[in-house]
């Protein structure tokens, strides 16, 4: 196979308008092949334009704000499809090209069963009769591994799971044979278990079928096991290309290496997670030895928060005047120690985040008690709780939602202190507000600005900092770093590291990512529908798991190059 | 911007949402050449409400039905004219109180010198030879005035009962959603007339009630699906999880997020109030007589029509058109800028 390669795109230069007088480049000047039959990975945080680059292969950037340098060039099987008449472009792109996303709830039509929307594909891309298109559908589902196609072909897609969805998108997607398939972080949406099937079964149908993927991706420990070749990609540059093998094992460039090191790793705890800028200052060197942190529970740790049997119900309406009993939580029990750090690991409808939003009240306990100092924070009344909320504090996963838009930073900081009169006066507050603001690492100038003018990782901070305001003994995260980048992930979960060092807090750690909650926790907790299954000290957990289901959890963590 | 320079450099404060806004609806021509029109009517207002323009418009100044300038006079009207001059009547040798009156006609007439009623005037005259012009600027002001006031009120109280309602849902909602649905249920004249016929006064201040208590249904509907939207949104879980109250999270956090909301609705009820006070009017149940509308000088018009006088309904249902237009398109533009995104 050494003819021209299948995809072949070459000094790519795209830029969007932004107004009428601003444009903002997207990539500059980015070449790549995909040879056929290979699996090619484009690798880069947000920003990187590893997205942009799909979508101009499949044309389906919005074309009054888009402009392609006329230089540019994308050519599929020695066709050049910039420039390609937009019949002749569609054409290709159903039947040639192929495409799957990330979220495979919205890209599937919620009121058309799934076969009629496969079948729909073929109908139209292969001229088959619908009794053809219903057998060859029964196939491919077959084929992508859904269990009882017979049944599931008239299925809707609510009526099926997350993993099963983006099973049927990769059947609508393999329908027509595509030559190239090109999946834009199809697992990101889904949970550790499912990512792991979802990308074996990539892997068999390319091999199986003999197509070129063209996987995208922010998570560089993903693509280790099934790409033969890796793209890195940041600021819409390529910053490295390779065989796997290489770009794993001896990176060249300084910013991939620090990709692979900032995600913590399951057999490493430095004291502080490397960021891009360690690398890219040249201050870490490679494979420097980090000074590591010894983490655990020991019996005269002094407890903070002691939850016993914490359970949460909701009640769903059936029938005209039914309604059935949901355990969201149930049976939860466990000690926080202070200054130590809880992990809570699940995957979604575990109950993690229940158990978070039902400590702080913000969901009402079915049952059960968590006792602050001897107090029953679960029993008293919203009065005399309300003393309380100063001390136990939250973070919630998406940094753009949990800030008020129309606030100024100034004010978001403000307002818990005016609450609970902290601080002496409206000056003092200030103050002690643009302090904190310092000590999350923000500059003073943010002080006045409005959320949306920060990043994720930015903003985040904020909401760190707005907790701060109240000095809180116990913090809850849920799902605090799952939003942002790699690279952002590593200085918040830094900064977090610092703050409970500095003043003691005790940390309740909500996350579906093993990796992120094995660095930071002392004890982690493994939950599977709504009850706790395995709960232990964070590295006798994942040295030695006792429920099968923590087993196949660990085993679904992606390991980088095999 | 002026919003931005304002603050001293010490306190820097970067544009808010309002201002970007602000900035988008700008760089809207439709929409800025909507808001110059609906200005220029509120100015009017203004001017006339604090009498510095057509105070005097119940002044008789031309002959009845005088006919617009760039008509021309037409024969009846200077007939008219003529015949409305005080007429030196001829001495009656035999009135014993001729002598008293003479003196007090000199007295009347030197208070009062008369005038010579004009024949035409910039658009015309009505039947009582007022100014069109003028008792259009005045009507303006009623017809302005109640759809804004109503509009306001209208959406105060849907505001009000949404955020209740949509914020603490269960019994309370359920509670607001039967009294919504009780007062939807009767058609919209009927329900009107119905209060019109309760508060048994005319007046303005009784149509403003009359449309802003049967108004808020709408505004209602929509802020109570954004407050449950809202509610459950992180940001709000934050203010609740540091303290803030029930009335805190509500108008503190979420009102802001949602007064674009309220905003469009507002643009849009004062279109609908302007057009409905005309109708309640011209039926009959609107301003009070020695009050002038658009709505009464339409009601006006349909006699004279009969008769060709055509220039005061030009004038009332013109200004009416022009103004509730420009105010439609700028409601438009408004919600443009406020929600970039749906565009």
């Amino acid at each position: 196979m050494n003819q021209e390669p299948l995809l072949q795109v070459r000094d790519l230069r795209i830029a969007f308008r932004t107004d009428k007088k601003n444009t903002f480049e997207a990539l500059k000047g980015i070449s790549f092949d995909v040879p056929a039959n290979s699996t090619v990975a484009l690798v880069g945080e947000s920003g990187s334009g590893k997205s942009v680059s799909s979508l101009a292969v499949m044309g389906l950037l919005p074309e009054q704000t888009t402009v392609i340098d006329p230089a540019s060039s994308i050519r599929f099987a020695g066709r050049e499809l910039l420039g390609l008449p937009l019949r002749e472009r569609r054409a290709l792109c159903g039947k040639d090209i192929a495409m799957i996303f990330q979220e495979p709830m919205s890209s599937l039509n919620p009121v058309f069963t799934v076969g009629f929307q496969i079948g729909e594909v073929l109908r139209l891309h292969m001229g088959m009769t619908k009794r053809a298109a219903r057998a060859r559908t029964l196939a491919l589902l077959h084929e992508v591994g859904i269990p009882d196609p017979e049944r599931k072909i008239d299925a809707y897609p609510s009526q099926m799971s997350g993993g099963q969805q983006q099973r049927v998108m990769i059947a609508m997607a393999i329908a027509c044979e595509p030559r190239l398939l090109i999946a834009d972080e199809p697992t990101t949406a889904l949970d550790v278990t499912i990512q792991k099937q979802i990308m074996d079964l990539i892997a068999r149908l390319q091999r199986e079928r003999r197509m070129a993927v063209l996987f995208i991706t922010h998570d560089l420990g993903l693509v280790g096991e099934i790409a033969d070749r890796v793209i890195v990609m940041r600021h819409g540059e390529v910053r490295e290309e390779g065989a796997a093998s290489q770009v794993f094992g001896v990176p060249a460039d300084a910013y991939t290496r620090a990709l692979l090191h900032c995600r913590p790793s399951l057999d490493a705890r430095p004291l502080r997670l490397p960021v891009i800028d360690d690398y890219l200052g040249g201050r870490i060197v490679p494979d420097q030895v980090l000074a590591q942190r010894v983490r655990g529970t020991t019996p005269d740790d002094q407890p903070v928060l002691v939850v016993n049997n914490l359970a949460k119900s909701f009640w769903l309406r059936e029938g005209l005047f039914g309604k059935r009993e949901f355990k969201a939580v149930k049976d939860v029990s466990f000690t926080l120690g202070r200054g130590k750090t809880l992990g809570v690991v699940g995957e979604s409808g575990s109950g993690k985040t229940t158990v978070g939003l039902t400590l702080l009240r913000l969901h009402r306990a079915s049952g059960g008690s968590a006792l602050f100092e001897g107090r029953d924070l679960l029993a008293m009344s919203d009065r005399e709780y309300q003393a309380y909320k100063r001390r136990i504090q939250i973070i919630f996963q998406n940094p753009y939602a949990s800030l008020n838009p129309r606030f100024t930073v100034g004010q978001i900081l403000q307002e818990p202190m005016r609450i609970h009169g902290i601080g002496a006066n409206e000056m003092e507050r200030t103050a002690l507000a643009r302090g904190l603001l310092g000590r999350v690492g923000l500059p003073d100038a943010a002080y006045g600005r409005y959320p949306h003018e920060f990043s994720g990782g930015q903003r985040q901070r904020i909401a760190i900092a707005r907790c701060l305001t109240m000095r809180p003994e116990i913090l809850v995260c849920d799902e605090s770093v799952s939003a942002l980048d790699v690279s952002v992930q590593a200085q918040v979960l830094n900064l977090l590291q610092d703050l409970q060092d500095e003043y003691g807090m005790s940390y309740i750690f909500i996350s579906h990512d093993l990796s992120v909650v094995k660095y930071i926790s002392d004890q982690v907790m493994v939950m599977h529908h709504g009850s706790v299954v395995e709960m232990a000290d964070s590295d006798t957990l994942y040295r030695d798991p006792q429920h099968p289901y923590t087993r196949s959890l660990l085993a679904a963590i992606p390991r980088g190059v095999l | 911007m002026t919003m931005t320079t304002l603050h001293t450099p010490m306190q820097a404060r970067s544009p808010g949402l309002w201002t970007l806004a602000w900035r988008r609806l700008c760089a809207d021509r439709v929409g800025m050449a909507a808001l110059a029109v609906v200005a220029a009517f509120l100015l009017l207002v203004l001017l006339s409400a604090t009498g510095m323009l057509a105070s005097d418009w119940e002044d008789e100044v031309a002959v009845n039905y005088a006919p617009p300038t760039f008509v021309g006079a037409d024969a009846t009207a200077r007939a008219l004219a003529r015949a409305q001059l005080p007429r030196a009547t001829p001495p009656n040798a035999f009135d014993p109180l001729a002598a008293e009156l003479a003196e007090l006609e000199a007295q009347v007439a030197q208070a009062h010198p008369p005038v010579e009623k004009r024949t035409t005037l910039p658009f015309g005259a009505d039947k009582w030879g007022h100014d069109i012009v003028k008792k259009t600027i005045k009507g303006g002001e009623t017809s302005i005035v109640v759809g804004l006031v109503a509009a306001l009120l209208a959406v105060a109280l849907g505001t009000l009962f949404g955020a209740v309602s949509g914020f603490y849902g269960g019994w309370i909602d359920d509670l607001f959603n039967w009294f919504y649905s009780i007062f939807t249920a009767i058609p919209a004249i009927l329900m009107i007339l119905t209060v019109a016929a309760v508060l048994q006064q005319k007046g303005v201040a009784t149509i403003v009630l009359i449309l802003g208590l049967t108004g808020w249904t709408g505004p209602y509907r929509l802020m109570r699906a954004e407050y449950i939207k809202h509610g459950a949104r992180e940001y709000v879980m934050a203010a609740d999880a540091i303290g803030a109250s029930g009335w805190q999270r509500m108008f503190g956090h979420i009102l802001p997020n949602v007064s674009h909301v309220a905003l469009v609705q507002m643009s849009i009820l004062v279109v609908g109030f302007i057009k409905a006070e005309v109708i309640l009017s011209f039926l009959g149940f609107g301003v009070p007589v020695g009050t002038v509308s658009w709505g009464s000088m339409l009601n006006e018009a349909q006699n004279e029509l009969i008769l060709g006088k055509w220039w005061q309904l030009a004038a009332a249902a013109g200004a009416m058109a022009l103004l509730v237009t420009s105010f439609s398109l700028f409601a438009d533009a408004l919600r443009d800028a406020l929600d970039p995104r749906i565009k």
